[in-house]
């Protein structure tokens, strides 16, 4: 826009306006970084502050922590289930919706209800769902399998060993999958129609359509629907907790931050596996927020 | 809208008819229990339909979660308000006046919706302790700096939208830089308004990390309480899926009734607005 659209007084009085938030959004997020670096650096250990020297210590025990490492295995398998199932799963439902179909709006405003509802609800919720009780006490989806007759169905669900977080990501997939279908149906949308019709014309069958046209045009909203959902996962912490509460074998970054610093007092490490998950969250994020930028100023 | 492939497609309700069946469940097995008596809960027939209507668990959990309840609505309200009315000023000036350095400063804003909180948790705790801000008011303090990124790139997107000419014409009626804001801007931006708010008070309303941290028993909103209420052995699941509906009730009837403008701030929360 013109530089000199505004007045000097309009300008003058613009930056009075705006600083406090700009003050407000840069002491808050990047002072706060700042600090909790300097606490990851730190001997910070009990209730009151102590900022000694310790160098990188806090972040080399993290690397040979064993429950650290069984963060890291616990986010991954988190985030290959929740993403790779959200992603399909709203692809098909967007595609399925995107037919022209009577009744679309009302599917498509029940896909999307879960992202309304707090991970706490969904977690209570769904903490009875995958109850993992056996025999006589069987219950929640396990009694539902038995049922319908697909016992061979019936598992421990978050209770299994090793794999439970992907029990997790199935509640998560429950909540997010009808966002990334928004995404996909507004990507959906804004292919124009003489696209499929030239390649109907060409003798291209619906599958073919989807597999060569819709799906690599569809790209760049995949790309934002992995670095969403990616950097999601990597921030999850209420679901697991209402689920199943602080527990080692569902334990991820964000649960072991929150513990050792609040219930533990090891305010120096809480703050390098804070600064850790900071990194990797970056790392998706300000390529995307550079790329979408740039987008927008092409447009 | 162009061909988009009509043959046969009805097979297709079977597939979505299953979803849906796949996405109502968790609302199915928290209404069902909630308006069973307590004579019939009981985890073997937890598909049952209830026989007949019954309040207890609601009354139940009304009594345990009212104080959170209304804990949260005392928070979230101011939070909302004033974080999409900062969003909206700071949108104005960001989309009207590119001063120097606006290009740096923006996405910097940006991140700041991204950020996972445990990276900033420790400094935010201790702020709160040395100014004085106990509970729900820091709370919603933090509610509302947090939010600022959202609600300024909804509006800056919404501003940059309009037509310069509209602008033009006001400024050579002799209107101001506020003027035109509060003349022209402001009465237009109601939809705006409308995507924000509700973004914003959905989000606060299910925030736990911050309201865990943030806030003693007293002052929960509720989802620590409800979260604590389920990690009880005293209290019986039931009560806990009445609990649950309680506490989703309020946001989803923001969905039901504005479901559009939510969409929309979801998009926006990708930058996709």
């Amino acid at each position: 826009m013109l530089k000199t659209f505004f007045r000097d007084k309009d300008r003058y009085l613009s930056i009075i306006l705006i600083s406090p938030s700009i003050l407000a959004v840069l002491i808050f997020v990047y002072v706060f970084i700042g600090w909790s670096v300097r606490v990851s650096l730190s001997k910070w250990k009990g209730i009151t502050a102590d900022y000694t020297w310790n160098g990188l210590d806090n972040y080399i025990q993290l690397f040979s922590d064993q429950r650290f490492h069984v963060d890291v295995r616990n986010t991954l398998i988190f985030t290959g289930v929740f993403v790779i199932g959200s992603i399909v799963l709203g692809f098909l439902l967007a595609v399925m919706l995107d037919q022209g179909l009577k009744g679309e709006g009302f599917f498509r405003s029940l896909f999307l209800f879960p992202m309304a509802i707090s991970y706490i609800v969904t977690g209570v919720v769904w903490r009875w769902l995958m109850n993992p009780a056996e025999g006589v006490r069987t219950s929640g989806f396990n009694l539902l399998f038995s049922y319908l007759h697909l016992d061979f169905l019936q598992n421990a669900w978050h209770t299994t060993p090793n794999w439970g977080m992907a029990a997790i990501a199935l509640a998560a997939i429950w909540q997010m999958s009808g966002y990334t279908m928004a995404l996909y149906l507004a990507g959906l949308r804004s292919i124009p129609g003489e696209l499929r019709e030239a390649a109907q014309i060409d003798g291209a069958n619906e599958l073919q359509i989807y597999r060569y046209i819709i799906l690599p045009l569809l790209s760049p909203v995949t790309l934002s629907a992995l670095i969403i959902l990616g950097h999601m996962s990597l921030k999850v912490f209420d679901l697991i907790i209402a689920i199943a509460g602080k527990q080692y074998p569902l334990d991820v970054p964000a649960i072991y931050m929150w513990q050792t610093t609040f219930d533990g007092l090891f305010y120096g490490r809480g703050a390098a596996i804070g600064i850790l998950l900071l990194i990797s969250v970056a790392v998706l994020i300000i390529p995307y927020i550079r790329y979408t930028l740039k987008t927008e100023v092409r447009q | 809208m162009t061909n988009r492939f009509r043959l046969g497609k009805n097979w297709l309700y079977l597939p979505l008819i299953l979803m849906a069946v796949f996405y109502l469940i968790p609302l199915y097995v928290m209404l069902v229990t909630g308006f069973k008596s307590f004579a019939e809960v009981d985890l073997k027939t937890m598909w049952n339909l209830p026989n007949g209507i019954h309040f207890d668990n609601f009354v139940e959990a009304f009594s345990k979660l009212s104080p959170s309840l209304w804990n949260s609505f005392v928070m979230v309200i101011p939070a909302a308000l004033i974080s999409s009315g900062l969003g909206s000023l700071n949108g104005f000036i960001l989309a009207k006046w590119k001063f120097r350095g606006a290009d740096i400063i923006f996405p910097l804003i940006l991140f700041g919706m991204f950020i996972p909180y445990q990276s900033i948790l420790i400094p935010l705790v201790q702020f709160m302790n040395a100014a004085g801000i106990k509970g729900l008011p820091g709370l919603a303090l933090a509610h509302i700096i947090y939010g600022i990124p959202i609600t300024t790139l909804t509006f800056r997107n919404y501003y940059a939208s309009l037509p310069q000419e509209l602008l033009e014409a006001a400024k050579i009626d002799g209107a101001d830089m506020l003027g035109i804001y509060r003349h022209i801007l402001l009465p237009i931006s109601l939809p705006s308004f409308v995507v924000v708010l509700i973004w914003q008070f959905t989000s606060a309303w299910n925030d736990f990390l911050f309201a865990v941290v943030l806030t003693g028993n007293t002052q929960w909103p509720i989802t620590v309480a409800l979260n604590n209420m389920a990690g009880s052995q005293i209290i019986a699941w039931n009560v806990q899926m009445a609990g649950s509906l309680l506490a989703a009730l309020p946001t989803l009837l923001v969905y039901i009734f504005l479901g559009r403008y939510f969409l929309r701030g979801l998009l926006a929360g990708s930058l996709k607005g």
